[in-house]
């Protein structure tokens, strides 16, 4: 199995490593790097656990190499909100929107790229924006809330 | 005193910090020093003999480390494990597999990805054997054997109730409705799939198993029990459950990767991690359902007066069912719902047949499920026979408010219960009449709306000793509370939350208790080392039985913190009155001590006589079950081009009981009405003549995207349960046993002009749109 050195950036810190080809960014991320918030749950690319942004888009960390990250900038649950919460992790604590939380993290992930590209969604747009991502727990009402919310503060803080 | 937040209000969970932050602890979040891997190669068949395993082609993979076989396991009479319902099932087959996706051996290495390449690289040599996978099938003379150590293919019959009255009342019925269902197999599929780190100490003899498992404890007890022989022992057995991502029943068995992790562990030494995937998931571990019921419900002058169930259940190759010992068809004998009548029976005969052992609960306490689904299909069909509409029909033939404690015609003591206000509450919320009318000129122009009620009644919390155990452990469970000097507690349970917020709801009930607010009260479950010993979370147990220990332990504080006030305030303690959060003397409110002055005083100036300290455990065994209920109301449309339904309204009235955390209920409610569209109208696992699987990943097994999941209205009613200390009755699994009916009565009622009396489940568009074309109501262009 070929190796190759990658440098990816991650929440802002730049990692560089020698990995195989094969591996998966997710394992990178969490058994290479112990960013462990980022979660596994499928095999099939279908349940949108293990959603990070690469280069600011939500991209299912265990469909994509390793090496197809090399140079790019990844940001995982860790890095939302930088020593505070970021909105959307107001958003679902306070509506409720997670319960056992292990889709938490690349549902929150998916709605901040959301927020980023419409800072104003519908429900119909909430729930089309997060279709990828299951949630067993919640029934998605309480997420849409919490995505709504966070639209809210977001408005907040760039209007303050 | 500020507010303490008990019962009542809507606390922000105190577990969500670390969740939201990434920082939850779940199995594959555990890594150890030295820590090996194991993966599982499993059957490609579903039955066939194992005439060799090459085990040299896994061992010459890079960094494998031990191939484990059935052979192997037979050495240390490891190879079967019994399972909760005096059945056994196989950790690793020796020589033959039962079903497809079966573990047929282990391979252990250095890395994860090592261990998935010797797993692949693992040649079996198999000879096919002939399948049986219907039920019915392997129920006839001459049918292909699943057990060699059985007689035949049928593991048990089991009955309840009067079947000759009930034969009688129904030969005396002026209306009988008959139906065939089937509850199709189906998965819990919580986002995160089971796994386990066991870790042996050969040194110390001592075994630490990091475990996805909702009943720590009963796991800890089993693994020392199957493991005597080897000379393990339970004081030096660690069961720790971290956070759970999602539970619903499916991480209540004992997998054979967990004991494999195990053995591979004491084999090897050093910590070994074993993380099934998806598909392994799906494919091999525990079902829920799998009930072919054919019903009878008869009336006389519009009365509901007899029912008659008749059952065969698939169990797969073995009877793994997670129920308690004395109920091989869980309490599927609530049958009778919510309705007052007098002769019933039911009977489950259980079935062998080449697929994966099971039989647990899908977010459900013990077949409650199917019984609602059958009694609410029925009085559905019952009431159109009657030519009654059906909410008219249910509100006639309810048990009634004054009724209660009532006695059901199957032996349960209902504690409580208002339906007919449920039932009115769902009415007025949705606009029912409104409904009706739209519903009448959309037929008129061919629309097709429909319109269905399921008035479910659950019971849940098992539960009393004297009928419940698992393995003879009584079914009660578990607090145990300490004040710290500073007025501060830590309080311990034996169940285990999946996600539904005990670390917050437990904390109210002691709040509510003792008046110290949840933020100062810390709630820890799921190490055994630590945590009392309780029967584990399930059935909606965990209000009804911890939930009450929290408060009968936090009662004897209470009362010890009497006499500590009592001292402080040189009063008579029959002279204290307790408001909560502090003792004052009677008539003079200024004399007053708070819980924590005691609880210092407890610590630093305790009376003579009485020991030092503030702690108080409770070992809570319910008096009966509880009984919760509600009304739910669904509307869908259906596209006569597609066959789809889609679910315009649903409208769910709950009765919990008391509600400790509203904010929590709601969202216990909007999961579970998730889970109980689902198999209505999208999941199965379903096989092939051959036995292959059919549906054994994520893309295949429909789990419901919030696209197909409407915006739930929720309303309640509060009918306390008399018997529990707060009156609450648990509510984790109410709408995922309640919401199926109502869906497939409203397709059906969509479709009833059409002559369609009945469909089966999953109502996918592919099933509808063929009914639809049966009755040349398909849209053509």
């Amino acid at each position: 199995m070929s190796s190759h050195q990658i440098s990816v950036t991650i929440n802002g810190e730049e990692h560089t490593r020698e990995v195989e080809a094969r591996l998966l960014l997710v394992h990178f991320i969490r058994e290479e790097l112990d960013l462990t918030g980022t979660h596994i749950g499928c095999d099939t690319t279908s349940c949108g656990a293990c959603t990070v942004l690469l280069n600011g888009v939500p991209a299912k960390s265990c469909t994509v190499f390793a090496v197809a990250a090399d140079g790019a900038e990844v940001t995982t649950v860790e890095g939302l909100g930088n020593g505070g919460l970021h909105p959307v992790q107001q958003g679902f604590t306070e509506k409720h929107g997670l319960q056992c939380g292990f889709c938490t993290p690349g549902m929150m992930m998916t709605s901040k790229a959301l927020l980023e590209e419409n800072p104003d969604p519908s429900e119909e747009e909430i729930r089309w924006g997060i279709s990828g991502n299951l949630c067993r727990c919640t029934g998605y009402v309480n997420i849409v809330r919490a995505v709504q919310r966070a639209s809210e503060l977001m408005k907040e803080n760039s209007d303050g | 005193m500020a507010e303490c937040r008990g019962l009542g209000h809507s606390v922000q969970r105190k577990e969500d910090a670390r969740f939201i932050r990434g920082q939850g602890r779940y199995i594959d979040d555990i890594k150890l020093p030295g820590m090996l891997y194991l993966d599982i190669a499993r059957s490609p068949y579903a039955h066939a003999k194992i005439t060799k395993i090459h085990e040299d082609t896994a061992m010459a993979v890079d960094g494998v480390a031990a191939v484990i076989t059935g052979k192997t396991l037979e050495g240390f009479k490891l190879a079967w494990m019994p399972t909760l319902m005096s059945d056994q099932q196989m950790v690793l087959p020796v020589d033959t597999v039962k079903y497809q996706a079966q573990e047929v051996a282990a391979i252990v290495a250095t890395s994860r990805y090592a261990a998935a390449d010797g797993a692949a690289a693992l040649e079996v040599d198999y000879d096919p054997l002939p399948v049986v996978v219907d039920p019915h099938e392997a129920l006839k003379p001459g049918a292909t054997k699943v057990r060699d150590d059985k007689e035949s293919n049928h593991i048990f019959h089991w009955e309840h109730g009067d079947a000759d009255g009930t034969e009688a009342a129904l030969a005396g019925c002026d209306t009988v409705v008959e139906q065939k269902m089937h509850l199709p197999r189906i998965h819990v599929a919580s986002i995160e799939t089971c796994g386990c780190v066991a870790s042996w100490n050969p040194v110390e003899g001592h075994l630490t198993l990091y475990l996805t498992t909702q009943a720590p404890h009963a796991i800890r007890t089993v693994v020392a029990l199957v493991t005597a022989h080897l000379g393990l022992a339970e004081h030096k057995i660690r069961v720790i459950s971290p956070d759970i991502g999602g539970g619903f029943g499916g991480k209540v068995p004992v997998y054979p990767g967990y004991v494999l992790a195990t053995a591979a562990s004491v084999v090897t030494g050093k910590p070994v991690k074993w993380i099934e995937d998806r598909s392994e998931n799906l494919q091999a571990d525990s079902f829920a359902r799998d009930y072919h019921i054919t019903a009878r419900l008869g009336s006389k002058d519009g009365k509901v007066t007899a029912l008659k169930l008749d059952t065969v259940a698939d169990h797969g190759y073995s009877d793994a069912a997670a129920n308690p010992s004395k109920f091989p068809a869980g309490l599927y004998h609530i049958a009778t719902g919510s309705y007052d009548l007098e002769n019933a029976h039911v009977s489950v005969d259980g079935v062998y047949t080449n697929k994966p052992p099971g039989g647990i609960a899908y977010r459900c306490s013990f077949r409650v499920t199917e019984a609602v689904h059958a009694i609410e299909r029925m009085v559905d069909l019952l009431a159109r026979e009657n030519g009654e509409d059906p909410a008219d029909f249910r509100l006639r033939n309810f048990i009634k408010p004054e009724q209660f404690p009532y006695q059901s015609a199957l032996g349960w003591e209902y504690d409580s219960g208002d339906y007919g206000a449920a039932l009115e509450k769902a009415m007025d919320m949705i606009g029912y009449q409104d409904l009706r009318a739209e519903q009448a000129e959309k037929r008129a122009r061919g629309e097709l709306m429909g319109i269905g009620i399921s008035s479910f009644t659950e019971i849940v919390g098992a539960g009393p000793s004297k009928t419940f155990d698992i393995l003879g452990i009584k079914m009660f469970d578990s607090a145990e509370i300490r004040i710290h000097p500073t007025g501060k507690a830590i309080a311990r349970f034996g169940t285990k939350s999946q996600g539904q917020g005990h670390e917050t709801t437990y904390a109210q009930i002691i709040a509510e208790e003792l008046g110290i607010p949840p933020e100062d009260i810390q709630v820890e479950e799921g190490d055994t080392d630590t945590a009392p010993y309780g029967l584990g979370t399930y059935a909606s147990r965990s209000t009804p039985t911890a939930g009450a220990a929290a408060s009968i332990a936090s009662r004897k504080i209470r009362e010890k913190g009497r006499k500590i006030a009592a001292h402080l305030l040189e009063a008579d303690e029959a002279d204290l009155v307790w408001e909560q959060g502090k003792f004052y003397v009677k008539g003079s409110p200024d004399r007053a001590k708070t819980i924590q002055d005691i609880a210092f005083a407890a610590y630093t100036n305790h009376p003579q006589g009485l020991e030092a300290g503030l702690e108080a455990i409770s070992y809570y065994d319910p008096p009966n079950l509880t009984f919760p209920f509600g009304s739910y109301i669904c509307c869908v449309d259906i596209d006569r081009g597609t066959g789809q339904v889609k679910i315009r309204r649903f409208v769910a009235v709950d009765d919990c009981g008391v509600r400790i955390n509203p904010m929590i209920v709601d969202g216990q409610i909007h999961g579970g009405l998730t889970m109980g569209i689902a198999p209505a109208l999208l999941e199965e696992i379903s096989y092939d003549a051959d036995g292959n699987i059919t549906g054994g990943n994520l893309m295949e097994y429909l789990v419901p995207t919030a696209m197909e999941t409407p915006h739930w209205e929720l309303g309640e009613t509060v009918t306390p349960s008399p018997h529990h200390p707060i009156g609450a009755k648990g509510v984790g699994e109410s709408a995922t046993v309640g919401a199926p009916p109502a869906v497939v009565n409203a397709v059906v009622d969509a479709l009833w002009h059409l002559g369609v009396r009945h469909m089966e489940i999953p109502m996918t568009p592919a099933r509808v749109w063929d009914v639809l074309n049966e009755h040349g109501a398909a849209a053509t262009r």
